[in-house]
């Protein structure tokens, strides 16, 4: 891997980390209010179906991770278990590519609810 | 109860070998190259190890004490002697051992040398003396790390050397740091290069040991993380 | 640059301060919510056929198994953040004189945000 490949991975996953820290905390604190009295797919559904809002938010979050994440399991792929860059930038992108594709697929699904 | 004697387990061989147990005389304000000069002395002098100055300045004594890297002149035995009066000292971790308590620093060495780790200038003696203010921001961020006398102990003591055999590891980035802020270099780009790459900073993972091992308490943990914010920047 | 001959690693007398266990605590985490990201990405998008779809699916997490889970989720992901901006504030600033007391607070605000969403849950009997 050159330098400016190495530096331009690092920034991704730096940057995509600065904006994934407000999405979470913005996350969580759906999830402690979305959780009490019980979780039923009618309530997410009333929520997300038809708001263009939430699509935005989710599928934003959903690229980010899928940029964010990869990259640390490529890491965690050549330091803990020996794999060669080539091989871990592989399967990393695979892995990334499998979030954006079921990611985005899953914000569509709770956008439209089956009503499309 | 004081232990009147220490019950010692030193490395020997290379990376073939075993702990050997000692019995050494416990002394008061020994420290744990006194024990192990005794032993040399007096119970068994084909064992090899390295020390210089023993008085805390040179580094040369840095050994693996108890599963931590430390310099051996300045950690006193009752400071890490368990109950039962036992120690272990082995030689310093992510180096090849040459013989017992030895190791061979020549790759740590040849890291510094690859992350640019020395002065490159454009001047003559010819020319006037270059003017660097004490006080001038970058000038600070030299006097911050560049106390480092390159004794390994923060190489010993960083897992991501262990995971990571081209990393160049936290002194070779806190010297190049220091040479980064020296305002008369002229090879910063062949500098940024190296510690812009793949076994440069970014793959600093901030564990920390370093900066918390090192005797001069310096902390190339905030250096690499100066030559981190260098990232895009140039390359 | 490393020599043929084999080294001597660190063993776990090398890893207990705060800044270690940080680290191990943000990879785990990491590690923990990449697994668990493409099972919730399917769970969600059952919802592309419908209501009922995506209510079969979550009658599966109804077990006080999966509520133990989601609440280690919950933990791992507010820790990852945690520790993650505590990671940024230190290559930011360059500043490490505080980063055992951030790395403790992380770890506060995790349990806390863990507990809280666990206090939330309706606990089926």
């Amino acid at each position: 891997m050159t330098s400016g490949r190495n530096q331009m991975l690092w920034r991704a996953q730096r940057l995509s980390a600065h904006v994934l820290g407000l999405l979470v905390l913005v996350h969580l604190v759906l999830m402690v209010i979305a959780v009490q009295g019980g979780l039923t797919a009618a309530e997410i559904l009333s929520r997300t179906q038809g708001a263009i809002g939430w699509l935005l938010f989710y599928s934003s979050f959903v690229i980010l991770v899928s940029a964010h994440a990869p990259i640390g399991v490529k890491n965690i792929l050549q330091e803990q278990f020996g794999w060669r860059h080539s091989t871990a930038s592989r399967l990393s992108i695979l892995y990334g590519l499998a979030l954006v594709v079921l990611g985005l697929r899953a914000c569509w699904a709770v956008f439209t609810g089956g009503q499309l | 109860m004081k232990n009147e004697v220490l019950e010692v387990a030193v490395w020997r061989g290379d990376t073939q070998g075993e702990t050997q147990t000692f019995e050494v005389p416990r002394k008061p304000s020994q420290t744990v190259l006194d024990v192990i000069t005794y032993i040399q002395r007096e119970l068994d002098p084909t064992l090899s190890y390295r020390f210089a100055c023993r008085v805390g300045v040179c580094g040369s004594c840095a050994m693996v004490v108890n599963g931590v890297a430390r310099w051996t002149c300045r950690t006193h035995v009752s400071k890490v002697v368990d109950k039962a009066g036992r120690l272990e000292v082995l030689p310093l971790r992510n180096l090849p051992v040459i013989k017992d308590l030895v190791t061979d620093m020549a790759e740590f060495f040849n890291k510094w040398t690859k992350a640019r780790g020395y002065f490159s200038g454009d001047q003559t003696r010819h020319d006037d003396f270059a003017t660097v203010r004490p006080d001038s921001p970058h000038r600070l961020e030299v006097d911050r790390a560049i106390e480092c006398i390159g004794c390994g102990v923060c190489y010993s003591s960083c897992d991501v050397v262990s995971w990571k055999p081209d990393y160049l590891g936290p002194a070779a980035l806190n010297r190049a740091w220091a040479l980064v802020n020296d305002e008369r270099d002229q090879a910063q780009s062949e500098r940024l290069a190296q510690v812009l790459s793949e076994a440069g900073c970014t793959a600093c993972h901030t564990h920390t040991s370093c900066s918390k091992r090192c005797p001069k308490e310096l902390a190339p943990t905030s250096s690499i993380a100066g030559l981190k914010r260098m990232v895009g920047r140039a390359s | 640059m490393r020599s043929t001959r084999a080294v001597f690693r660190n063993d776990a007398r090398n890893r207990t301060d705060v800044g270690y266990l940080a680290f191990a605590l943000h990879r785990i985490s990491g590690v923990a919510i990449s697994l668990f990201l493409p099972l919730h990405f399917l769970l969600l998008g059952t919802a592309i056929t419908g209501e009922p779809a995506l209510q079969a699916g979550l009658n599966w997490t109804l077990h006080p198994f999966f509520k133990i889970a989601e609440t280690g989720l919950v933990l791992g992901l507010a820790l990852h953040l945690a520790l993650g901006i505590r990671l940024l504030i230190i290559e930011r600033t360059g500043n490490i004189k505080r980063h055992e007391q951030w790395a403790l607070f992380g770890g506060a605000f995790a349990l806390s945000a863990a507990l809280l969403f666990a206090l939330s849950m309706e606990i089926s009997l």
